[in-house]
């Protein structure tokens, strides 16, 4: 039984050698600590971009715990993904600072603009949109990030330009 | 390090850091003995570095260069709390307040007040600072900050984040010299008591008590945590604290480590705040090295020591038994009290857990003493109370007034009022924990009893102001969706209440609310307060409850006359054309994007083009030709 839109490359094997080495590097190196799976969890999806199946097993092994648990604590905190995102992330803020100026709207016109859902990825694999809670940077609600960049003050017509700056810049 | 070494750090930039602090004539005689002709303080919290503080900083260091000029010295602080003028920078020692910087503004400053004999750029300033006659009054006494008094943040834009010495030299690990030295673990206790200080997270639970069933505990391993798991969307206190003063938190933990007995402490905090989880590893890397943290602290034989464990996007993790489930690493699911943390926290060991904001004030409260601390405040609330205020308002930022400061004075004095010329409709405190204030309680003192009183709560201390274009039914919605979205799903009051609540207030707005739903959402409402396992669902009915308590004629205008008069609930609006005011130009029809919008027969006199008309089984409401048309001929109702 196979998921959609999951890595099949990664289903059969951890990915690259040099991530298989890394993850497996990790898992001994926080094996002893209590309370570790957060962090593993949390450095692998900085390895792998998410949590394939593959990946998750690999750690519930090295740990000696379940899988079930394992899986349990992924998809109950709103970090960890299940599915590859794009290259450049899209997170909008939903906060109620941001809301309340106006922050559905801008959602609304990124989804448009690119033509699929919040929670997806563009075929491509350039873009992911997500949504979060307060970023902190109220001050210049309503605000978007693009991977690390932040963009304040936002209105629904600046959305197209600042797209279009990071698809050139993927060019 | 021993205590003697402390006191020569602190000396030796004791000096820097007063420049900062004192009026200008007496800054400008101190800053010959510092080696600095000028500082320039830039802040580096996570709102300024957003609008590209950090662009102006490599700015003024170029420019510095190429000046010459190698006696002024560049600082990184954290927040100023004037966030909407971000990014903001100050030049001591005359306290010249510039805001909105941008590179080319920093060139500008460099060249024409930094160098040997320079003026202040008065144009680039904030403008607030500038008297009508030309003449320059200190930020300090301007709206914004003169009701303000900073105890927690204290040393927030005033030192270096990321410099352990500016730190010490600004008062950090004054407290802890002295408790390990001259206090014993019960004075400790005693003495937070005696402050009144309440619990900053949201319940506003003495912390003197927490600290005192902890060291009752019997047990060789107990543990102090720090929430930083700042969940609030809207606020941001806890973050700025963190980015500004990390080593105010560490020192509180070990106060308090010393205190209970403990000698592990655990920072819990969002991995959504990439520049405070940084500042902390460096400041706890610097108090290690410098023997503030780890063995022996000071030569006193008491060892304490600190790691930092990120969370990963989970609001319930702020309440404290599900905040200690996610630090052992599992799904963090609340857990039934009692026992209490105090008893059997982390690890099934006794364990406080104090938020940011609570740890930011011990420091004052050791140096200074209890009686000067509950010197401010209420009766029932002492001390001061950092807000971070957001949503309609002026000056957007970060505020710390005493208790008992009324919403009136933080909306209208400190921050500015309402922009565009709004009326005040209410102002949102606690989050998704809180509810509303209506305008006829904005002169009620603000503290932990008088808001429960009207049915919000101090919450973590997000203030988010709303106008009249905010309808109190889309704003539960809101805040329920959150809710909803974040329960954990272990008790069913809260995974199938919020749920269910949320239905109904969506149904309302839609226009599809029957009379009794009302009855129907506050029996529910009722049921989840009393029968949910955590604070997440006891509270989540509390934006409902409040705003149907303070707006219930809005959510029956809903229900009966399918209207919403702020104009938000898609549903229940309306766009038509004026056809006297269309002059057919056809913007509107060019941009609707469901073709809804046709052209009539009627030409309107003195017109020449006939007019357009919306087809209201296509139009999906979405406000674009509102935007679009400059005749104002769209009406929406």
């Amino acid at each position: 039984m196979k998921q959609e839109n999951v890595c099949t490359a990664c289903e059969e094997k951890l990915g690259t050698p040099e991530q298989e080495a890394r993850l497996k590097a990790l898992i001994e190196e926080c094996k002893s600590t209590p309370g570790c799976l957060m962090h593993i969890l949390q450095e692998a999806q900085g390895i792998y971009g998410y949590l394939p199946m593959q990946v998750q097993k690999t750690i519930a092994e090295g740990l000696g715990i379940s899988l079930s648990e394992v899986y349990g604590v992924v998809t109950f905190y709103s970090q960890f993904s299940l599915t590859p995102k794009g290259k450049n992330r899209i997170s909008v803020c939903l906060g109620t600072a941001c809301y309340v100026k106006g922050s559905d709207k801008i959602l609304a016109e990124v989804e448009k603009e690119l033509g699929i859902k919040c929670g997806e990825c563009t075929e491509d694999g350039l873009f992911s949109i997500d949504s979060c809670r307060c970023v902190g940077a109220c001050g210049l609600a309503p605000v978007m990030m693009v991977g690390e960049e932040v963009y304040g003050k936002l209105t629904p017509d600046m959305v197209h330009g600042i797209l279009e700056q990071h698809r050139e810049e993927n060019k | 390090m021993t205590v003697q070494e402390l006191d020569a750090i602190r000396k030796q930039k004791k000096e820097l850091i007063d420049v900062r602090r004192l009026v200008k004539e007496q800054a400008e005689k101190l800053a010959a003995n510092t080696g600095y002709r000028k500082q320039v303080l830039v802040c580096g919290g996570t709102g300024c570095t957003s609008s590209h503080s950090m662009k102006v900083i490599a700015q003024l260091e170029a420019s510095l260069k190429e000046l010459g000029i190698d006696d002024v010295l560049i600082v990184k602080t954290g927040c100023f709390g004037l966030c909407a003028l971000g990014p903001i920078m100050i030049v001591y020692p005359e306290g010249a307040f510039y805001s909105q910087m941008t590179p080319e503004h920093a060139k500008t400053v460099a060249e024409k007040h930094l160098i040997k004999g320079g003026q202040i750029v008065k144009e680039l300033l904030y403008q607030g600072t500038v008297h009508e006659d030309g003449s320059i009054i200190p930020f300090a006494e301007t709206p914004f900050y003169k009701k303000q008094m900073r105890i927690a943040l204290r040393n927030c834009g005033v030192i270096a984040a990321e410099d352990i010495d500016e730190a010490i030299a600004a008062g950090d690990y004054e407290a802890v010299e002295k408790v390990l030295f001259h206090m014993t673990p019960d004075e400790v206790i005693s003495e937070v008591l005696a402050s009144g200080l309440r619990g900053r997270g949201g319940a506003g639970f003495p912390t003197g008590k927490k600290w005192q069933f902890a060291k009752a505990s019997q047990g060789e391993i107990k543990y102090v945590c720090c929430n930083a798991d700042e969940g609030d969307p809207g606020a941001f206190m806890d973050r700025s604290v963190l980015e500004g003063d990390p080593h105010c938190v560490l020192e509180a933990m070990t106060i308090a480590g010393y205190a209970i007995g403990a000698h592990q402490g655990y920072i819990y905090v969002r991995a959504e705040y990439p520049v405070a989880v940084e500042r902390l590893k460096i400041a706890i890397g610097q108090a290690r090295a410098y023997g503030l943290l780890g063995k022996n602290i000071l030569g006193s034989g008491f060892d304490f020591d600190i790691d930092i464990r990120l969370g990963a996007g989970a609001f319930v993790c702020g309440e404290e038994t599900a905040l200690m489930t996610s630090i052992e690493g599992h799904r963090g699911e609340p857990r039934p009290r009692p026992p209490f943390p105090a008893v059997k926290g982390l690890f099934g060991k006794p364990t406080i857990l104090n938020n940011v904001e609570t740890w930011a004030n011990i420091n004052p409260i050791i140096v200074k003493g209890a009686k000067w601390y509950s010197s401010i405040g209420t009766e029932k609330s002492k001390g001061t109370k950092v807000f971070a205020l957001g949503g309609k308002i002026t000056n957007v930022g970060l505020v710390e007034v005493p208790m008992g400061t009324t919403l009136r004075e933080i909306v209208e004095e400190i921050g500015g009022g309402i922009p565009n010329g709004k009326k005040f409709k209410a102002a949102q405190t606690g989050g998704p924990s809180g509810g509303c204030i209506p305008a006829e309680y904005i002169d009620t003192p603000i503290d932990f009893d008088n808001l429960v009183a009207i049915g919000s709560m101090m919450g973590s201390g997000g203030l988010i102001v709303l106008d009249e274009d905010t309808c109190m039914v889309d704003i539960s919605k809101f805040y329920l969706e959150f809710t909803a979205d974040e329960s954990c799903g272990k008790c069913t009051p809260c995974r199938i209440g919020t749920r269910r609540l949320l239905d109904l207030l969506t149904k309302i707005t839609e226009g599809k609310g029957k009379p009794e739903d009302l009855e129907k959402i506050e029996a529910l409402c009722e049921h989840m307060k009393s029968s949910s396992l955590c604070a997440l669902g006891q509270s989540a009915p509390n934006p409902v409850l409040s705003t149907m308590h303070h707006f219930r004629k809005e959510y029956e205008e809903h229900i009966y006359e399918h209207k919403c008069s702020a104009g938000v609930c898609k549903a229940l609006l309306n766009y038509t054309i004026d056809k006297e005011k269309c002059i057919g130009c056809g913007l509107c029809s060019k941009n609707c994007p469901v073709s809804a919008i046709s052209r009539t027969d009627y030409v309107a006199p003195g017109h020449k083009l006939a007019s357009f008309a919306i087809d209201p089984a296509k139009c999906i409401k979405c406000g674009v030709c509102l935007g679009n048309c400059k005749f104002k001929a769209v009406v929406r109702k």
